[in-house]
This record gives structure tokens, C-alpha cells and sequence, in this order.
């Protein structure tokens, strides 16, 4: 039976980590992931979990310990933020090129300089081509249940890769919501037994990890790795289906909002997507065929079936919670251009930059994106491709 | 308590890391590892950072380890190892292991005393049951003879090269070992491959005692060093006995000098056949030479008065 509880984003993760229970977690303290792991080693000096802590001098080191203790053959969870993901950056790509199945959870914050603790999405945005898996949460249930559905997927044996769980920082991470939580033995039964596969820890059997490899083979290598990127949706839907038999709770690579007859509609990720989907409520009320597509699954991009869902539509706003310098569209933004490229008749295309820092995205700002969109589908002009919204001057 | 070293035990043992490795001839970083590794009485897995050791020994597909080992980045082979070494108590903890074990990480003095210095101090700190082990060879050799902290003052190196304006290094290195009996653990050490004996006692007594244990041994370089393939060990002897690498330990907060030379030599006498510090025997650069000279002496005299405080 369920459990229904009031909790914050961060006590939400906190109580899946405990509930997946894992050999090894090393963490590095950040705003806002830090009370993540507070709550969890509380449960590890209280006998709630079986798990060593590392507790690290860095995130660096944070990511280069998870990569020791999962090469060594076990389960491996961490938490980060903002510079901390940053300071791990090299350390990601090693994880994912050692194929280690390390679940992560990035409660989304901004980057320096300026420096700000908020939530957006340039942390994880930058990590996104790192060979991780990438997870996007809307709100607290969605970041407890992408938890538990990565140790399934990233520990699968046709693909073992790390995963990314994300949350916007405060705005999910430190707001209460209601949401339901699993049987710890309905956890454990989903996620099932650990499996090793080569374990520095077999002694029978040592392996070398991390060798050099040079221009007569490193490029196979590169090219092995992404063809297990294309299994990975498979995966993820497969964990889906198990997940929702246990949770009655849907997943999919991406979810729609009254998207099937829309003709203008917005991409958006995370907490914003539930602000978007009233707006989108209102002006069904007044007759405009609005809709929303929310990625789920943003790494691997699933490009064809996005591209496949949009195509009918007239007019499209991908809203961005990162920008991308040097000249560059939004990040989510691309991506999307990119799945409907192939398409001969497709959507119009905007972007729009927003709330970054922590900036408030509020139902004005789903209006006038709504708005501009119908005015683009009756006339096909379109001013500004890029925009930042809800800022001064 | 470790057992004695004998060479009839030591002849019987497999070595562990396999000819055919591409390291240079005359290197003393695969003479070290393969010494450090014999003096194990316990099985061992190792954990290398980013350096001359790890890419020559692990060219995909082939390994010289004959024991589970890991490279993942060059700053990082304490936090690593510390990884490994927790998942084997937390899978001890639960029953799933019961072997005996013994943990190792091996840097250069670049990825130790430079980039990985961080990541070394926080894993001591933390109390792992793990060895470091440096081998010191005085500059970043891998990428080509750069300036590290471990340089020795008035080498010749290609970042800091000896000019007509600057003579080399002119700061004295880093003093790596002291830092690291700093951290109040077990169990600091500086050995040579010369001394093996001296070496693979240490590290024997290393493996044996619990909790985070560091040694600091020289590893001559004939490319960086600017000297002959075949005079690896006599360098490093010589480094001994000018006292310019004293051999010493810190066990439990006690230093005991392990090999005191019957006469200690000039440092010159180190110094003359590495190409390293040819300049520093043009007359201009004698001050650099004497500034050596006065280092050596400070701090052997130095080591040599911190031991009489704990002689009983």
C-alpha cells in the first residue's frame, strides 16, 4: 500500500535513496542538494540503511570515489548542484566511458559568475552531452519516482550506464507537496538485486579498468558507446511499464498535454511545465488548440518520437531555463529544431529564456508565449526567434 | 605483526606486474611498483593516477597488472582507491566478501604533490585502510619534463629551463612526506629502490597496519634526469647518500631515520651525472649549488634531531 505523505523534493529523494538502500554513496555539501544528504546520513547513523558514506573534500572527488566504489562492484548513489556538477565534469565522462551504473541526483541550480543558489537548468544542461542519462522531474512524486526507475534502468545489463536524476532547485527541492511513497519492499522488488559485472573486488578474476586507448581503436570504442545509447529508451520504457504495475503512476520518454489536436504549443521542463499546463487549461476555455510537451527522457534525446509528436502542430515556443552563449539558441531549443529538421511540413519555431537565477515563471508568462503563438499560427510572422522573458530593459 | 623478508619468500612470489609494459628502460616507477607489490602478504587492488605508469601499462587491449586495477583521472587516485576500498567494507559489513584485502594507489609527483594533493589529503584524512605510494621522479615526465613542486631546486626543466636570466628552479621543493605525517596517520614513509630491503620492509609494515599509510619513494627518470638508462639505482642510491632523500619513518607520530649514510656525500656528487644540472657548474651559478647544499644539511639536521626526541 502506498503511503501518502506531505514532503519537500529533497526528502522525497531521500527517502527513495533509503528505500533503494545502496552499498556506497559519497557526497559533497551544495545548496540546494545538501539537504538531500543530510536527511540520508541521518538514516545511515540512525541504522535506516546499509550504506557506507564517503564523506568527500569535493565534488570532484565526491564523482571519483562513486567511480571506485561502483567499479568495485555495488550500488553508488550521489547528489549535486551547480558548481559542484560543475567540479565534476571531467569525472562524469569517465563514469559514463567506464559504463558505471552511479545514480546522481541534480537538484537544478544556476552558475556562477554571478554567483546564485536558485534553480535553473545551466548545471545539468552543461553535463548533457557527458554520456549520462538524463531524468527530468516536475515536481516531487516525478523526482522520487525518475529515483527509483534509474537504479532499474542505468543498472540494466544491456546498456549499464549512470544516471542523472533532476529537480528544480528550491522551487521542487524545499516546497512541500503531497505525494505518495512505495512500500520499501516494492522498491526493493523493482529495482531487484545488485549485478555485478566486472568487479575489481573478483580477485579470481582482476580486470584492468580505464586504459589508454589510441587513434587505432578509440574511435570503435566511441562508436560502441553510442550504439548503447540507442537502447536506452527501450529501457526506460520497459522500467516504466514495471514502475506504473507498482506505482499505477504513467511514464513515458516525454509527456504530452493535450497535445493530439494542438496547433501551437510549448516545450518546457520541470516544475514550470505544471504553471504552463493551467495556462494551457484557460485558453483551451476560450478556444485555442494549445498543448504541451514536457521531455522526460532529455539524454538520450528520443529525436524521432518528439519530432513525430510536434510535427503536426503550426507553432511552437520552446521555453529555455538556460541559455546557451555565443550566438546560440536555448539548449532544450535545439534539440527540438534538431527532431523536426527531417520534416518537411513542421511547426513554426520560438524560444524563449527564462527564469534563470530562481526568476519566477509565472501564468502572465504562459499567456504572452500562448498569445504570441496564436498570433504566429493565424499569420506566420514571426519577430523574434529568441526572446528572454520576465526581464528588465 | 608483518612477517620478515626473506629473498628464498620473496623468489617464490608471482610478480605482479608483468614484463612488457612500455615503460622506459632504466624507469624506477615499474621496479618500485613491482617491489611494493612483492611485499604484499595479502592480496592487492591498485588504483593509478593519469602518468607515465598508467599510460605505458594498460595500452588496451593489454595489461601489465596481474591484479584488479583502476585508472580513472589524473588527481584522483586517492578519492579513487577510497571508493573501492569503502564498497569492500560495505560488502564485508554485509557478509556478501569475507577475503582479506589490501588497497594501493600509485601517483606520480605531479598527480600527487600538484594536482592530486587534495584529493590525497582528504582520503587520509577520512581514514581509509589504503597505501599511497608516490614515485617521485622530481618533474611532470609523462608530458614531457615540466616544473613540478617536487622539483629540486636549480633543475632544468622545459617549463622553467635554465637560461641565461634564470638558472632553472630556483624554489625548493615541496616537502611531500612531512605534509603527509601531518595528517597524523599511521604511518609515513620515504624510501628508495636502492635500499630495497629498507623499501619492501616499509611497505610490508604499510600493508599490515590499518587505516591511510603514505610512502614517498625516489624514482629516477633517465629522461627527465638527463642521465644514463643504466644508473637508475646507483642515482637513486646516491640520493641517499648525500642525504638529498633521507630515509626515514613516521610511525604512529614517531620518526625514526631508517639508513643513515657512514659519511654523508656533497650533493654534487648526486647532482654531476644528470644533465638536469649541468648549468648549475658554470661559476655563475655556484650560489645555486651552495643554496642545495644548505638545504640538504637543514634538513638533515632537522630529521636528525626529531628522531633524538623520541630515542629512548
Amino acid at each position: 500500500m502506498a503511503k501518502i505523505v506531505a514532503a519537500t523534493g529533497n526528502e522525497a529523494v531521500a527517502n527513495a535513496f533509503m528505500q533503494v538502500n545502496p552499498d556506497v554513496s559519497a557526497a559533497y555539501p551544495i545548496t540546494p542538494a545538501t539537504d538531500i544528504m543530510q536527511r540520508f546520513t541521518s538514516f545511515v547513523s540512525n541504522g535506516k540503511v546499509k550504506t557506507e558514506m564517503i564523506l568527500v573534500e569535493s565534488e570532484h572527488s565526491a564523482m571519483s570515489a562513486c567511480i571506485g566504489a561502483s567499479a568495485a562492484g555495488g550500488r553508488v548513489m550521489t547528489a549535486t548542484s551547480s558548481q559542484g556538477l560543475a567540479l565534476m565534469w571531467e569525472m562524469l565522462f569517465i563514469a559514463s566511458g567506464l559504463r558505471l551504473p552511479i545514480i546522481m541526483c541534480v537538484v537544478n541550480r544556476a552558475l556562477s559568475a554571478p554567483l546564485n543558489i536558485h534553480g535553473d537548468h545551466s548545471d545539468a544542461m552543461g553535463a548533457r552531452d557527458s554520456g549520462w542519462i538524463q531524468l527530468w522531474s516536475e515536481n516531487a512524486q516525478e523526482a522520487y519516482d525518475n529515483i527509483i526507475q534509474a537504479f532499474r534502468i542505468g543498472e540494466h545489463m544491456d546498456i549499464r550506464l549512470p544516471v542523472m536524476v533532476c529537480l528544480d532547485g528550491f522551487i521542487i527541492s524545499h516546497s512541500i507537496e503531497r505525494l505518495e511513497y512505495l512500500e520499501d519492499g516494492e522498491v526493493a522488488n523493482f529495482i531487484g538485486n545488485f549485478k555485478e559485472l566486472n568487479p575489481l573486488l573478483d580477485m579470481e578474476h582482476p580486470v584492468s579498468y580505464g586504459p589508454l586507448i589510441l587513434p587505432d581503436y578509440y574511435m570503435e570504442f566511441r562508436k560502441a558507446q553510442d550504439e548503447v545509447e540507442s537502447k536506452v529508451s527501450m529501457v526506460v520504457l520497459e522500467a516504466a511499464k514495471d514502475f506504473e504495475k507498482i506505482s499505477g503512476r504513467k511514464y513515458g520518454l516525454f509527456e504530452t498535454y493535450r497535445l493530439d489536436d494542438a496547433e501551437i504549443g510549448i516545450v518546457i521542463l520541470n516544475s514550470a511545465a505544471g504553471t504552463s499546463k493551467d495556462t494551457i487549461d484557460e485558453f483551451r476555455n476560450r478556444g485555442i488548440k494549445a498543448g504541451l510537451l514536457k521531455p522526460r527522457l532529455y539524454r538520450p534525446f528520443p529525436y524521432e518520437k518528439i519530432g513525430e509528436a510536434l510535427k503536426h502542430l503550426k507553432a511552437v515556443c520552446v521555453l529555455d531555463r538556460a541559455d546557451a552563449f555565443g550566438g546560440s539558441y536555448g539548449p532544450v531549443f535545439i534539440d527540438i529544431a534538431t527532431s523536426l529538421y527531417p520534416y518537411k511540413e513542421k511547426p513554426i519555431l520560438i524560444n524563449k529564456i527564462y527564469g534563470l537565477g530562481g526568476r519566477d515563471y509565472l501564468p502572465e508568462h504562459a499567456e504572452h508565449v500562448l498569445s504570441e503563438l496564436a498570433e504566429i499560427a493565424k499569420t506566420g510572422k514571426v519577430d523574434t526567434v529568441k526572446e528572454y522573458i520576465g526581464v528588465r530593459g | 605483526m608483518a612477517k620478515p623478508l626473506s629473498l628464498k619468500e620473496l623468489s617464490k612470489k608471482e610478480v605482479l606486474i608483468s614484463s612488457g609494459h612500455r615503460m622506459c628502460a632504466g624507469c624506477g616507477a615499474p621496479t618500485i611498483v613491482k617491489m611494493v607489490l612483492l611485499a604484499s602478504d595479502y592480496p592487492v587492488i591498485a588504483s593509478n593516477a593519469t602518468g607515465c605508469l598508467e599510460v605505458s601499462t594498460c595500452i588496451s587491449d593489454y595489461t601489465a597488472w596481474k591484479i584488479p586495477w583502476i585508472h580513472s583521472a589524473f588527481e584522483n587516485a586517492a578519492a579513487t582507491i577510497s571508493g573501492v576500498e569503502t564498497m569492500y567494507r560495505s560488502l564485508k559489513k554485509q557478509g556478501k566478501i569475507n577475503k582479506e584485502i589490501k588497497f594501493v594507489a600509485f601517483g606520480g609527483d605531479g598527480g600527487t604533490y600538484d594536482i592530486g594533493l587534495q584529493s590525497l589529503s582528504g582520503a587520509m584524512e577520512r581514514g581509509h585502510d589504503m597505501l599511497y605510494v608516490c614515485y617521485d621522479n622530481g618533474a611532470y615526465m609523462n608530458t614531457g619534463i615540466q616544473r613540478s613542486s617536487a622539483t629540486p631546486r636549480g633543475a632544468d626543466t622545459t617549463t622553467r629551463p635554465a637560461g641565461s636570466v634564470i638558472p632553472g628552479k630556483t624554489e625548493q621543493r615541496k616537502d611531500l612526506t612531512k605534509i603527509m605525517a601531518g595528517h597524523n596517520i599511521p604511518y609515513a614513509a620515504q624510501a628508495s629502490p636502492s635500499h630495497w630491503m629498507d623499501l619492501m620492509k616499509k611497505a610490508r609494515k604499510a600493508f599490515e597496519m590499518p587505516g591511510p599509510k603514505f610512502m614517498n619513494i625516489i624514482s629516477p627518470c633517465n629522461r627527465g634526469w638527463r642521465s644514463r638508462t643504466d644508473d637508475s639505482i646507483a642515482l637513486s642510491r646516491l640520493a641517499v647518500e648525500t642525504c638529498y632523500w633521507p630515509l626515514y619513518e613516521v610511525e604512529n607520530g614517531i620518526v625514526k631515520i631508517t639508513f643513515k649514510p657512514k659519511k654523508k656525500k656533497p650533493v654534487v656528487d648526486f647532482l654531476k651525472p644528470q644533465g638536469r644540472f649541468k648549468h648549475l657548474f658554470k661559476p655563475e651559478n655556484e650560489w645555486v649549488l651552495n643554496k642545495l647544499q644548505e638545504d640538504i644539511d637543514t634538513e638533515w639536521d632537522r630529521l636528525q634531531k626529531e628522531e633524538s626526541l623520541f630515542a629512548s
